[in-house]
């Protein structure tokens, strides 16, 4: 459905089959597929585990903690069944590789799953879908159908005396399930709300047992590792932070599409030759490097590798790999108004910082933008967000927070341009109509 | 599809969007025999059905259409889409047009920002969209519906 793009400098590994119609089980056996498992097979779960630590795979969903860490943190023996779960619940903001790996590649989501469940002794998996891929869950759906038909799911997978069930899920409409505690209560029938933790998935998660919750490239990327080393998946990329990521351009771009580079590939260089270049001939004002929670990036700070650790250490993230480019004539107190919309949206309601503070956030910020702004809401929007950091249950409030803490700061100027009577500099007609609140503080 | 999972509540999710999809929404009658087959209360479904952004208790129109206006269809014209979009069928968020063909809503990221700006009428993505494109898409699903 989605076009696929190109570009010569991509490194493809988790992307190599797109375009070749490897949804087709036969197709992918062609192309490598489900080598990957029977090697598995034949190893013990901590030879995977380690391999998978050597390749120095982090997580791909947004946080970026060590796959092979996660897997390791399993205990061994557990009175509960254990189980894989795929979080295919991809809804933040600027991210949209998931879909193409399920699209095009349903199958290496399916052995990472087993190869997965091999590591931690799991025996059943499950694939979460968003609702809103519906073609995705009946192209998965098939999926699994025909692995279970050859016997590679099932009882006695590929003859090894070894079983493992996969299902799919599918969701019906919420950002914050992907969140992976919310994602369980989600797929236990309930309000996706997180839960309190500790305890930790991987000591009691789904229906009580210890899980292993991995985004699906996170699950994507597990076969080639093993079949051609964690060390050479290492190599790919920068210490520490190994191999190649989908990397989800849009915005103000000539090229918008998702790449799949190396990590710590050079920001710049991926949105002015990967991208195109910025539309328009316009100038870069700014980037948001790893999904809408992301802290943004002024246009001077974009000379920068990207990976986890580089862009942690200027105060961003690498996130889930969405990378938003916006040019010199992007009002920033719209794109930070509308980006705190969509977490007042979202918000599961569950805890008062997250809850309220959205809220507050988004009146705030609706306010500057109508023209109506105080210069003492500058500070308070600063001051609410910085009160909701590490102050919620789950990520999400911060998810709220950090992007308009580093709006605020770095773009004060534009805060400046919006109060007391001015309209937004650069859309004047936007606003239509002054708020009453200007009237009365005149 | 219940034994995919150790306890029945499981499948409360998705029955509720297969039974959408086949009523048009979720309707005291279907809520009821959901509640019943899943060994729920009514209360604990409707508990659920209100935190889930696609499970409606008002019917649509026969096309709902999902225009996104999140940051990447934003940057790329998806409030202008949104916009006419409400032109062309005379109805805002979340309405439906008088002879119940299309209802419309601006919903979240849908994840089609590299193709943005974007939308989904039921469950099909039309991306890169114009307002020439819109026109004819929504053109094309007004004679489907008639045939």
């Amino acid at each position: 459905m989605a076009d696929l793009v190109s570009h010569p400098a991509e490194v493809k590994v988790i992307s190599k089959r797109f375009g070749k119609g490897a949804a087709n089980i036969d197709r992918y056996l062609e192309l490598d597929g489900y080598k990957a498992v029977q090697k598995a097979l034949g190893m013990d779960a901590d030879a995977i585990i380690n391999e998978v630590k050597a390749s120095s795979l982090r997580g791909r969903g947004g946080a970026g903690f060590a796959t092979g860490m996660k897997w390791s943190f399993v205990p061994k023996q557990s009175s509960k069944p254990k189980y894989v779960l795929c979080n295919g619940d991809e809804s933040e903001p600027g991210t949209c590789k998931d879909r193409l790996i399920l699209e095009h590649d349903p199958h290496s989501v399916i052995e990472g799953v087993i190869i997965a469940g091999l590591a931690i002794g799991a025996k059943i998996g499950y694939i979460y879908i968003r609702g809103e891929y519906r073609y995705l869950s009946v192209i998965m759906e098939k999926a699994i159908a025909d692995a279970y038909a050859r016997g590679f799911l099932g009882k006695n997978i590929f003859g090894s005396g070894r079983d493992f069930d996969v299902f799919w899920h599918g969701g019906a409409g919420a950002y914050e399930v992907g969140e992976e505690s919310a994602l369980m209560e989600s797929l236990e029938g309930k309000r996706g709300i997180p839960r309190i933790k500790p305890p930790f998935p991987a000591v009691v998660g789904l229906f009580g047992g210890p899980t292993v919750i991995n985004n699906v490239e996170t699950l994507a990327s597990v076969p080639p590792i093993l079949l051609q080393g964690g060390e050479w998946y290492a190599s790919l990329g920068t210490p520490k932070n190994g191999g190649t990521r989908l990397y989800c351009l849009s915005g103000h771009l000539n090229n918008p599409g998702v790449y799949e580079l190396p990590l710590g590939f050079n920001l710049l260089r991926l949105v002015n030759e990967v991208g195109g270049g910025v539309w328009k001939g316009h100038k870069l004002k700014a980037v948001t490097p790893g999904g809408s929670s992301c802290p943004i990036l002024k246009a001077d700070e974009c000379d920068i590798a990207m990976d986890f650790d580089a862009l942690m250490k200027a105060g961003s993230m690498l996130g889930s790999g969405g990378v938003v480019i916006l040019d010199e004539q992007t009002c920033m107190v719209k794109y930070a108004l509308r980006t705190i919309k969509f977490y007042q949206h979202e918000s599961c309601g569950w805890c008062i910082p997250c809850r309220e503070g959205t809220d507050w956030l988004m009146k705030s910020l609706k306010r500057f933008h109508a023209g109506a702004g105080l210069k003492k809401d500058i500070d308070n929007i600063q001051y609410l967000a910085e009160n909701m950091l590490g102050r919620t249950f789950c990520a999400l409030g911060d998810a709220a927070a950090m992007p308009t803490i580093s709006i605020v700061k770095k773009f004060r100027n534009e805060f400046e341009d919006h109060l007391e009577g001015r309209p937004c500099p650069f859309d004047p007609e936007s606003v239509t109509q002054q708020l009453p609140v200007l009237a009365a503080t005149r | 599809m219940l034994t995919h999972y150790p306890v029945k509540r499981s499948i409360l999710v998705p029955t509720l969007l297969f039974v959408q999809d086949e009523v048009g929404y979720l309707s005291d009658e279907a809520i009821a025999e959901v509640a019943k087959r899943v060994e729920l209360t009514e209360l604990e479904v409707r508990n659920v059905i209100s935190y889930y952004s696609m499970l409606t208790l008002k019917p649509k129109g026969k096309f709902n259409i999902q225009v996104c206006t999140n940051i990447c269809c934003m940057l790329r014209g998806g409030e202008s889409i949104f916009d006419h979009c409400k032109k062309k069928l005379g109805i805002g968020h979340k309405m439906t047009t008088p002879d119940g063909m299309f209802s419309l809503e601006e919903v979240e990221c849908i994840g089609a920002c590299s193709w943005a700006p974007a939308m989904q009428v039921n469950y099909d993505f039309h991306e890169n969209l114009t307002p020439e494109k819109v026109d004819d898409i929504l053109d094309n699903y007004r004679h489907k519906a008639q045939q």
